[in-house]
């Protein structure tokens, strides 16, 4: 009787196997994982949000029979929780693909979850390198930008441009850390000099003592390796001190189009800077960003962080759409992704390197003068552009054990 | 030597805006017994009421000291007869929670129509530039901001602890019913010292818009650090609160210069370290 039982049960169970795979698995959820409310909340947040809603709209998949659902939280810019929030999307809320999740520290903890569970995590918001250097994992695609790649863009034009001795402000965690590292890097290959540094706690309101020693220092440049909400008090805080006036030259090695509509034209205007997106550089940026806009509470325009989420979910869903169905092997979707090269209307056409590198030109602007602005964000000078197979880390550097040497 | 002259300096500013704010804290506390949490979003209510004021009505930076302070002390006068008037008698805990969840509030509604990264202000032209002292070059705006917030905080001590009305003030916190009994208008005197209370926080917020963005996080980023300026000095004690907020402001500044990484908890070991050797605060008596 009860070997009888059994081999039902296992009848049934083959059965099911077997019909689970030959109807498609068609749905997928979508979450997005960023800073709501934090001081990063105008670069990613709800403007991240919107961007996935749109991919989603834009990408046709429902008329082909798909269920995709769309989520997002809060992590605080706190690793702990986000990697709480991300253990109970992927136990309990069956999420497939992580986006956003700017924050270096942040990332870097849910690259490690991300790996383990099999999921996929396009990181179209933190800056730090490492995610496709030592720590790639074969689920992350890194979109956007990351501190090689403004180091090598920003710092290079600087130095050439006579900036030889360097004093960096760096936020006190990976990020700031990295994107030092980085730079600093770029600098004495060039030529440069660093002659010093002073480490500030991660959202600081008060700059002025870290003005004055990189005041003290001499230092030609004052590069501020830091971000958001600490970059544009650092900005403001530095013309009070006479730091422009006084003949040094800041360097923004992460400046994003919110921080420089914060400042405004008048405070902002000269400085140099790198992103790999611009609402106003061609036809079809210019079309999906006022989409973009009109749907923002603030009306703001699109920053590269909430475009990459369009972008990289375009490229998720057109894989997705190849495959057919079944996205839940996050391994597999990724080579899958890295097998096809990119083509959506924001970043134009690139490829994704073996330790998830996404290749695209990156863009060296200078911000205009209020006079030369033709209306509310139009904030931009193009003045230089490195072509994406020269713009990241050669992999011929890289410390990735995904790449095979 | 130079660098460090410019960081006691640089910590002398900042401890201005701690003197200031952890003095609104002190009054409140000190006459009506309440731990104000909504602190911090007042002082924020402040900047953005000087923004209000110049992008909207072409009010400027002079006018706005005066007019942001009314403004949000009305608002605040109107708090605390709608709602923190309920709660006297009762224990500190159900203050602190309603103001906590008032600040929480009006962060998320401002929040929710500015953002975060905050919206610019300018200097005025007549503090615009600076002057350079040989060992550091002071923008005139900071050291305008030392000297005004010094007078105000004194005016403020000789109001509360040298006239009659502060004398007043000080006998109805003591005994209410007394007070009453010579004919004088407790529950009004409360109402408007709450609202000169939150009227300094603004007043910190509108001298410090053009310093930092105006942000709808900037009091949350600062009200901890007032309440340790507070524990500190001694729980409801004027001058305690003033002295303090000064000189936390100078040690933190000499931290940002010795170890720059410690400069975000250095206020919080002091805070332990004080609590530990003398409860009541350097300043404060024995309950």
């Amino acid at each position: 009787m009860k070997q009888k039982i059994s081999a039902l049960l296992f009848g049934t169970a083959l059965t099911l196997a077997a019909s689970g795979a030959l109807a498609q698995d068609k749905t997928v959820k979508v979450g997005v994982l960023t800073d709501n409310s934090g001081l990063y909340s105008d670069l990613g947040g709800a403007g991240s949000t919107l961007a996935a809603q749109m991919a989603i709209e834009d990408s046709g998949l429902a008329a082909k029979g798909w269920k995709i659902d769309l989520i997002s939280a809060d992590h605080q810019n706190k690793p702990d929780i986000a990697t709480t929030i991300a253990r109970q999307w992927i136990d309990v809320e069956k999420v497939d693909i992580f986006m956003d999740v700017l924050n270096s520290g942040v990332a870097l903890a849910v690259n490690n979850l991300v790996k383990e569970k099999n999921a996929v995590m396009i990181n179209t918001g933190a800056a730090t390198s490492d995610l496709t250097n030592a720590q790639c994992s074969p689920n992350t695609i890194h979109w956007v930008y990351d501190t090689y790649m403004l180091a090598n863009s920003t710092g290079q034009a600087l130095v050439k441009s006579g900036g030889d001795t360097w004093y960096f402000l760096t936020a006190d965690y990976a990020f700031g850390h990295a994107l030092e590292r980085d730079t600093a890097a770029v600098v004495t290959k060039s030529g440069g000099k660093v002659i010093g540094n002073v480490r500030h706690p991660l959202n600081s309101s008060d700059f002025s003592s870290f003005l004055l020693q990189a005041q003290a220092s001499k230092a030609k440049i004052v590069g501020m390796a830091n971000a958001g909400g600490d970059t544009t008090n650092t900005i403001k805080q530095a013309s009070e001190f006479g730091i422009v006036a006084g003949g040094q030259k800041l360097a923004g090695l992460l400046l994003f189009i919110t921080d420089v509509h914060s400042l405004g034209l008048k405070v902002a205007q000269g400085l140099n800077f790198t992103e790999t997106f611009y609402w106003d550089l061609n036809d079809d940026t210019r079309a999906f960003s006022k989409r973009f806009s009109e749907r923002m509470k603030n009306k703001a325009m699109p920053s590269m962080v909430q475009a990459g989420v369009y972008s990289g979910l375009v490229h998720y869903f057109k894989t997705l759409d190849a495959m057919g169905g079944n996205p839940h092997d996050g391994i597999k979707v990724v080579e899958k992704m890295k097998a096809a090269p990119t083509d959506d209307p924001l970043f134009g056409k690139g490829t994704i390197r073996a330790d998830g590198r996404k290749l695209h030109p990156a863009y060296l602007f200078e911000v205009k003068k209020p006079a030369e602005s033709k209306g509310p964000w139009d904030y931009y000078k193009l003045i230089g552009t490195t072509p994406g197979d020269q713009a990241f880390r050669p992999l011929s550097e890289s410390a990735c054990p995904l790449v095979k040497k | 030597m130079q660098a460090l002259y410019a960081q006691l300096l640089v910590g002398l500013i900042n401890g201005s805006f701690y003197a200031l704010l952890s003095l609104g804290l002190a009054v409140i506390f000190g006459m009506l017994n309440i731990i104000n949490f909504a602190h911090g979003a007042l002082y924020m209510m402040g900047a953005f009421c000087a923004y209000f004021l110049l992008n909207l009505a072409g009010i400027g930076y002079w006018p706005a000291l005066i007019i942001a302070p009314i403004v949000v002390g009305i608002f605040g006068m109107i708090l605390e007869r709608t709602m923190l008037q309920w709660l006297s008698g009762l224990d500190h805990l159900y203050g602190l929670l309603l103001t906590f969840g008032i600040a929480l509030i009006v962060q998320g509604v401002f929040q929710n129509y500015f953002g975060s990264s905050g919206l610019p202000y300018a200097i005025p032209d007549e503090l615009k530039g600076g002057m350079n002292l040989g060992f550091m070059f002071l923008p005139i705006y900071r050291g305008w901001v030392v000297v005004f917030s010094l007078i105000v905080c004194l005016a403020t001590w000789y109001l509360i602890e040298k006239t009659r009305l502060g004398a007043n003030l000080r006998a109805a916190t003591e005994n209410p019913t007394l007070v009453r009994a010579f004919g004088i208008n407790v529950p009004r005197m409360i109402t408007l010292t709450y609202g000169l209370g939150v009227g300094l926080a603004a007043l910190a917020g509108v001298l410090s818009a053009p310093i930092n963005q105006v942000r709808p996080l900037m009091g949350a980023d600062l009200i901890i650090v007032v309440f340790a300026v507070v524990v500190i000095g001694g729980m409801g004690s004027i001058m305690g609160s003033i002295i303090t907020g000064f000189s936390l402001g100078v040690i933190e500044g000499l931290t940002k210069y010795f170890y720059p990484e410690a400069s975000n908890t250095v206020v919080f070991v002091l805070m332990v370290l004080v609590l530990l050797v003398k409860p009541t605060g350097l300043t404060g008596r024995a309950a």
